[in-house]
């Protein structure tokens, strides 16, 4: 095995337990049930249960403590996600992208770099895209959200940029593709002829570390084609 | 030869999950009642721990748990720690918090007191080869697979034998040679002689290295983001101290590695090990974009020096290079020893002398990164030969030509011992990517001025192993007739996964409809595979899946024998039934064979296995066994020599003299990659490797503050890799398609030199757009461009790193 491939640092470690046993500092064992539920299993008992959502707690916002001092009132939030709204409790510091993933369980929005820089977290406002990593959800409480959940139609046929996009081979890792897809249709039903120069300008909030913008691009012209 | 599916475009199975949001990345797990991990960071460069004060931490609402350095096992001498009591970088962790969500567990990590005392530091490699300079460990400042870490310090007189402009070439723990250099410099017309700087980079994928974990009736189960299914396994339960049979591996999806997640590494272990500290309960570790340039590995920057003596007609008789490697912390990667390796091949010389030293510095952890030193050898050895060129009055194209290996490869050498290669078209990829860019004519153009703006042309060649051999395949046919590829390699976004089962289909006859992929995790019951990195997969592969396709070859003409009579070899596939040659009608489909293979037990339904393979492919025959024929074997198939992968580079630029902004007008790309097995994946593998080499060539670049070993540049904005508008509208393609005859179906990886080729041709583009101007340095940025132009001197020292 040494012989084979890049640095390795685990070889770097002997086999075998950890030097110190890790004690069990609480909690006793139990079972441990991943959420592999599906989008709309998931979105039902966010609405049917506020439970789900006061105890799914795992949100980030920043490195400002949150306030558990925050009315309550300052907290509610409806919010028009893909074409339906929720109410949800939402803390006036948190972001959207943390909204999405973590409340919603919407995980198709990525975060990349949570700074504005990378588009992987890109979702529509009213049809514009946004960077939802760096937009408070209470922003945007009187908008329509859509992310990259709600761009194929509700019996599941993909959208145009979605099909051209598999025929290019566009995405490469595909971590950035949930944001390119949704910068495309943006600009689509925007711009449904764009040329080649403005589809580029459409896509440029997007960084495809894996380099395939060629793809990205050629996907959207093949989309705008049979628009 | 004729293949059915070999060679043809298909649709990865993967691709629509990704399009849709579907796609499941380590950072998309989420359990009930999971708890969120934040690390503490070390403040400083170099330190080492007094005490560590969690009192107030603990008071934070929702704090579960810390982890300390004590708590958790410590590798060898300059190994890469989980957690450290004496970190050696900026934002080492030293400390893991758990807490009931993100932002309890990022307010208690930032509530952590740790005392620590300040040790020596270094990042300037040259500065730790000095007298008296700082050694980046305590102890020592040398170390690499097959050196012993040590301290290595170089006389005042080696450094005073040169200029301020010339590398130092003290002792060097890694010589080797082959030829006579001394009399091929005799022989020489021209001779070039330059040392250069190569930075260091990050990997930058989009998605941080993530990771997420429980515990469950004494499994551990990791969520982790990695190149390598199975490859990363062995390690990652080495780091969390368990059994390999004890731990339930997920990874589907790998938002990008680039080498950075070749297999697996320290903290994929830590959301495991925090778990295991509050019961197992599920632990999601979420990396930020800045733990991730702290943690997240780099590409290894080098200070060179270089010789090189060509003859009249551009071959190049002797070459002499001494490398000083910018290991980081840990013992890294040989990427020294690949600077070496690349030019023997590449370039064929008739003799060489070969010098390194891999030196450690208090920086991020270095590892491979996409053709690692093989890449920078491209960047730096590349723009030396436009050098030789015009001064010997030969066209750039040219004296690659005369150098490079082709016809097949049966006379080129590679490496220090000079050793064989499977097969080698350098100079017919040269070719035919002159034609498709129109080399002649249009470098005929070269300096060609526009208002501010001046052309340039740039060729690039770069190499890497591209195969290994030894691992194991495994496939299954189910009783409903459906081709079942269990496949370990991984998910970095190449498709090779696919491409690479597609050979078991096309070996069996199958329709690619009726065949399945199982791939993701243990769950999925997957054989012992090499990794996705090193270029390797559709080598390494390929010979997996084709032994395996052939032992169920046998296995269904044995079923078949033992229902009609006679031989195995009375028997044909066709149109997925199994069939006497003679007697057609005498036939089971391959669904009837997998059910008397059940019936049949044994070997046939994987009962019993080959002694030869290796226990992670065991423990999956038999989970599967039973349940279908099964087919495995471990890749006996003879190899001899290299797998080399071989690309070129062609591109078009204009840069302005008045900005230093470089454009790129127009790129081809080459790959001697053996048969083309997914042509459009291939497309995607020469312009996305492309457009990494861009950034390496022009912007990307990791800085260290010499004074205080911080890192300044952990934002995509200041490390930049390009976007959208820094690369050309179109990027073309060529492959030479030749066949390496030690692959069942001729092929060999790519994925790596394409990225070196790219960025040695820009910075040659870039020189020529200037007249010339030998940068020495890699990136070559805006603001070198723009002094070069103005004839001003670089704003930074020759040998210099970390510069801006
Ligand atoms: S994650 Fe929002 S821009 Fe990068
Ligand atoms: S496909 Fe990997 S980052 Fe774009």
């Amino acid at each position: 095995m040494e012989n084979y491939g890049p640095y390795d640092p685990t070889l770097d470690y002997a086999p075998g337990p950890a030097t110190k046993e890790i004690a069990v500092e609480s909690g006793k064992v139990q079972s441990w049930k991943p959420l592999h539920m599906s989008r709309r299993n998931f979105l039902r008992s966010v609405v049917c249960s506020g439970t789900v959502i006061a105890g799914s707690g795992y949100l980030f916002t920043t490195l400002a403590p949150s306030r558990a001092d925050a009315r309550s009132v300052e907290r509610l939030v409806s919010l028009n996600v893909n074409g339906r709204t929720r109410r949800l409790d939402v803390p006036p510091n948190e972001t959207l992208a943390t909204t999405l993933r973590y409340r919603l369980g919407l995980t198709g929005t990525k975060i990349g770099c949570n700074q504005a820089e990378c588009g992987a977290c890109t979702v529509m406002a009213n049809g514009a895209t946004i960077y939802s990593c760096s937009t408070l959800t209470h922003r945007v409480r009187d908008k329509e959200i859509v992310t990259v959940e709600g761009i194929a139609s509700d019996d599941g046929t993909l959208h145009p940029v979605q099909q051209a996009f598999m025929d290019e081979i566009a995405p490469q890792c595909g971590f950035c593709t949930p944001g390119q897809v949704v910068a495309a249709v943006a600009l689509l039903n925007m711009n449904p002829n764009p040329t080649i120069e403005e589809a580029r300008m459409g896509l440029s909030g997007n960084v495809c570390r894996c380099g395939a913008y060629d793809h990205y691009l050629r996907g959207t012209m093949k989309a705008a084609e049979r628009l | 030869m004729e293949y059915k599916l070999i060679g043809k475009n298909f649709t990865p199975p993967d691709i629509e999950a990704k399009v849709t949001g579907a796609a499941k990345y380590a950072e998309d797990f989420q359990a009930d009642g999971m708890a969120h991990v934040k690390i503490f960071g070390s403040p400083m460069p170099h330190g080492v721990v007094n005490s560590i004060d969690l009192g107030e931490a603990e008071k934070v609402p929702g704090f579960l748990a810390a982890l300390v350095p004590d708590e958790v096992k410590q590798p060898g001498p300059a190994g890469f720690p989980i957690l450290s009591n004496k970190p050696t970088y900026f934002g080492q962790p030293i400390v893991a918090i758990a807490a009931e969500n993100e932002q309890a567990a990022a307010d208690a990590a930032a509530a952590v007191k740790v005392d620590m005392t300040l040790l020596p530091f270094v990042v300037d490699p040259l500065e730790s080869l000095k007298p008296d300079g700082p050694d980046a460990l305590e102890g020592g400042n040398i170390a690499s697979r097959g050196i012993d870490f040590q301290s290595l310090k170089w006389t005042g007189k080696d450094f005073a034998m040169v200029g301020e402009d010339e590398l130092p070439r003290g002792e060097a723990p890694i010589e080797w040679m082959f030829g006579d250099i001394e009399e091929g410099f005799a022989n020489s017309a021209v001779v070039v002689e330059e040392s250069m700087v190569h930075a260091t980079n990050a990997h930058q994928a989009m998605e941080p290295r993530s990771a997420a974990a429980y515990w469950e009736n004494g499994k551990c189960h990791v969520w982790g983001s990695t190149q390598s299914t199975s490859f990363a396994q062995p390690g990652l339960a080495r780091l969390i101290g368990i059994e390999l049979s004890d731990l339930v591996f997920v990874a589907e999806f790998c938002g990008g590695g680039f080498g950075g997640k070749a297999t697996s590494y320290p903290l994929m272990a830590l959301p495991a090990l925090v778990s295991k500290k509050i019961g197992g309960r599920p632990c999601l570790l979420r990396v930020s974009r800045v733990e991730e340039y702290d943690n997240g590995m780099a590409r290894s920057g080098f200070q060179g020096w270089m010789k090189l003596g060509f003859a009249q007609d551009g071959k190049l008789l002797a070459a002499d290079m001494f490398m000083v490697q910018d290991l980081g912390p840990t013992s890294g990667f040989r990427d020294y020893n690949n600077v070496g390796i690349a030019s023997t091949i590449v370039y064929q010389p008739a003799s060489m002398r070969f010098r390194a030293v891999p030196v450690l510095t208090n920086t991020t952890p270095k590892g491979a990164q996409r053709g690692p030193g093989e890449n920078q050898a491209a960047n730096m050895v590349e723009p030396l030969f436009d050098k030789a060129a015009s001064e010997l009055g030969i066209d750039r194209l040219a004296i690659r030509r005369i150098n490079a290996p082709g016809g097949g490869g049966a006379d080129a050498k590679i490496g220090a011992a000079q050793g064989p290669v499977t097969s080698a078209y350098l100079k017919e990829a040269l070719d035919k990517g002159a034609e498709a860019f129109n080399w002649v004519e249009r470098s005929a153009n070269s300096g060609m001025q526009n208002g501010s703006r001046a052309r340039g042309y740039g060729i690039g060649q770069a190499y890497h192993s591209a195969g290994s051999n030894g691992f194991d395949g495994l496939v299954r046919i189910t009783p409903d007739g459906i081709l079942h590829v269990h496949s370990g390699v991984g998910n970095l976004g190449t498709y090779s996964y696919a491409s690479t089962s597609r050979v078991v289909a096309e070996a069996l006859g199958y329709d690619w409809d009726n065949v399945v992929i199982e791939r993701g995790g243990t769950q999925k019951h997957i054989p012992w595979n090499l990794g996705q990195f090193g270029s390797n997969t559709n080598f390494t592969m390929t010979r997996s899946n084709y032994v395996a396709a052939m032992d169920a070859v046998l296995k269904l003409k044995e079923i078949a024998a033992n229902a009609f009579g006679g031989s195995p070899e009375d028997y044909s596939l066709e149109n997925e039934r199994v069939f006497k040659t003679s007697d057609p009608s005498a036939s089971l489909s391959f669904a009837e064979a997998a059910q008397r293979a059940i019936e049949m037990g044994d070997k046939y339904a994987g009962h019993v296995l080959p002694e030869d393979i290796h226990p992670m492919t065991q423990a999956s025959a038999k989970a599967i066994a039973g349940t279908g024929l099964v087919g495995v074997a471990k890749d006996n198939l003879e190899k001899e020599g290299t797998v080399p992968a071989l690309a070129v580079g062609f591109i078009e630029v204009d840069v302005d003299l008045e900005t230093g902004k470089v454009e790129i007008l127009d790129y081809v790309g080459g790959a001697d990659c053996g048969t083309v097995i997914h042509p459009d994946g291939l497309a995607a593998q020469v312009r996305g490797g492309a457009v990494m080499g861009f950034g390496l060539a022009t912007t990307e670049r990791h800085v260290y503050d010499p004074a205080y070993a911080r890192p300044n540049t952990r934002t995509f904005y200041l490390s930049k890799p390009p976007t959208i508008l820094d690369v050309p509208l179109k990027m073309g393609w060529v492959a030479t398609d030749q066949p390496d005859p030690q692959n069942p179906m001729g092929m060999k990886g790519i994925g790596e030199p394409l990225q070196g080729a790219a960025s040695a041709a820009l910075i040659n583009a870039i020189s020529d757009a200037l007249g010339g101007h030998l940068f020495n340095r890699t990136p070559v940025t805006t603001d070198m461009i723009l002094n070069a132009a103005e004839g001003l001197p670089q704003s930074h020292k020759p040998l210099a790193t970390n510069t801006v």
